[in-house]
């Protein structure tokens, strides 16, 4: 499975952000999205995800399905964005059991992973276990983070979109982080994520953002 | 499918939802009529069912533009949008919703109004029926109008006014209906199963219209 990103070009209003971005991400890889403020980071996670028309391109998802059909490319994906996507007055048990059961099984996936984790299990895996039954309201901006990304972990995505997942977390949330990504990455995930911080993965290809069509790839 | 109809279920009910909101709105503004119109017992009985419509009508486009607005405010809307379940599905889901919600509601305290308005028991009845057939209809009416105006971020008003042309015919058909009931030369079943192909003809097309809104909204 393959998510290729043909001659990406968008634009906020008048402004062309970014212009011919291409790339192909395969099982296992990664790619970190660096640049400024306003660079076109998010916008540009934002097409990926299916929100944004680009401006030319196109977006794929290159799996083998029994079928034979492909799907869109958003369906393959997990989407974290700036806004956690949880509704504070239900508990969180509420919230991640709600997500489990809207994404339901992803068609394709490995048997031992498809059905994703217990809602028990994946709030216990961001470090969160013993207050699922609170409102998520009640949270601090930290622990809402982590049960935001609790949400990839209860049903299994193989692309996870994160738009600055690190904002508002302490260094052992970011640790925790960390190790999820790096096992989603061994579990044959993708990830494709903006952020300031050094997330710490080995070969993590780097797309520098320069805004207004100046755009860098490199290797780190 | 099921969990999207229990969640935004209880969050009707809980903290901050609609529900009560609507209902309250319905109760003050035909609670009021009989104060303004006077004592006039004969009166209040003729206009009851068109005052009873039209306080269902405006208490059911207040919290439309909530529809869909709370879930972009925190970001749930552009998950929704990711999954392809397939997006039609998902909006009709959520003005069901929505109705069991803000609609169903309405019905229920609409006999208690009835008695506000001095109408006998077949009128209520039929103001009763007439409006559990006709307010789904405006809800799916209503869909439309919130997923334009989802990304305003005073859009309640507007989607007031987009909906209400629409929903005229769903009022003209409601009150004649129950009119038809209670006064004899009229026949109840023509205007009454006018009323149910109106929301049967928008229980498709406003989820098409909303899905494709909402898919057009991006931002």
């Amino acid at each position: 499975m393959r998510l290729i990103a043909e001659n990406l070009s968008a634009r906020r209003g008048e402004d062309l952000l970014f212009r011919e971005i291409s790339f192909s991400l395969g099982s296992g890889e990664s790619m970190i999205l660096t640049g400024r403020n306003g660079s076109g980071k998010s916008t540009l996670l934002r097409v990926v995800a299916g929100f944004l028309r680009p401006d030319t391109g196109t977006m794929r998802w290159n799996a083998p399905r029994a079928d034979g059909e492909t799907i869109r490319p958003a369906e393959a994906c997990h989407y974290l964005g700036h806004r956690n996507a949880m509704k504070a007055e239900l508990s969180v048990f509420e919230n991640l059991s709600f997500w489990k059961s809207f994404f339901g099984t992803f068609e394709g996936a490995s048997p031992d992973i498809a059905a994703g984790m217990s809602v028990e299990d994946a709030a216990d895996a961001v470090g969160l276990s013993g207050i699922a039954h609170l409102p998520f309201g009640y949270l601090s901006a930290g622990q809402q983070r982590r049960m935001a990304f609790a949400k990839l972990l209860v049903s299994w995505r193989p692309v996870w979109i994160l738009d600055e997942p690190t904002a508002a977390l302490d260094v052992s949330a970011e640790a925790v982080f960390t190790g999820l990504i790096k096992q989603h990455l061994s579990d044959g995930g993708i990830l494709l994520a903006a952020t300031h911080q050094p997330l710490g993965l080995e070969n993590a290809r780097e797309l520098k953002m320069a805004g207004f069509s100046g755009i860098m790839e490199s290797r780190w | 499918m099921i969990a999207l109809l229990l969640r935004d279920l209880r969050l009707s009910v809980r903290a901050g939802g609609g529900a009560l909101i609507g209902v309250l709105f319905f109760v003050t503004v035909v609670a009021v009529i009989p104060f303004g119109v006077g004592p006039d017992l004969n009166l209040l009985s003729r206009i009851g069912p068109a005052i009873v419509w039209i306080g269902a009508l405006l208490a059911s486009l207040l919290g439309l533009d909530r529809m869909f607005q709370t879930d972009r405010d925190d970001g749930s809307l552009d998950l929704l949008l990711m999954q392809e379940h397939p997006l039609v599905l998902t909006v009709l889901v959520k003005c069901l919703a929505h109705w069991l919600g803000n609609g169903l509601p309405l019905v229920i305290a609409s006999p208690l109004l009835g008695l506000f308005m001095n109408m006998d028991e077949v009128a209520i009845g039929a103001t009763m029926l007439t409006l559990l057939v006709g307010t789904p209809a405006l809800t799916f009416i209503g869909a439309v109008g919130a997923a334009v105006a989802v990304a305003l971020p005073r859009g309640g008003l507007l989607v007031s006014i987009l909906v209400l042309p629409l929903a005229i015919p769903v009022l003209i058909f409601g009150v004649s209906a129950a009119y038809a009931a209670v006064q004899d030369p009229a026949p109840f079943l023509p205007p009454f199963l006018i009323l149910v192909a109106i929301t049967m003809f928008f229980a498709v097309l406003g989820p098409l219209g909303a899905a494709l809104a909402l898919r057009n909204a991006g931002d």
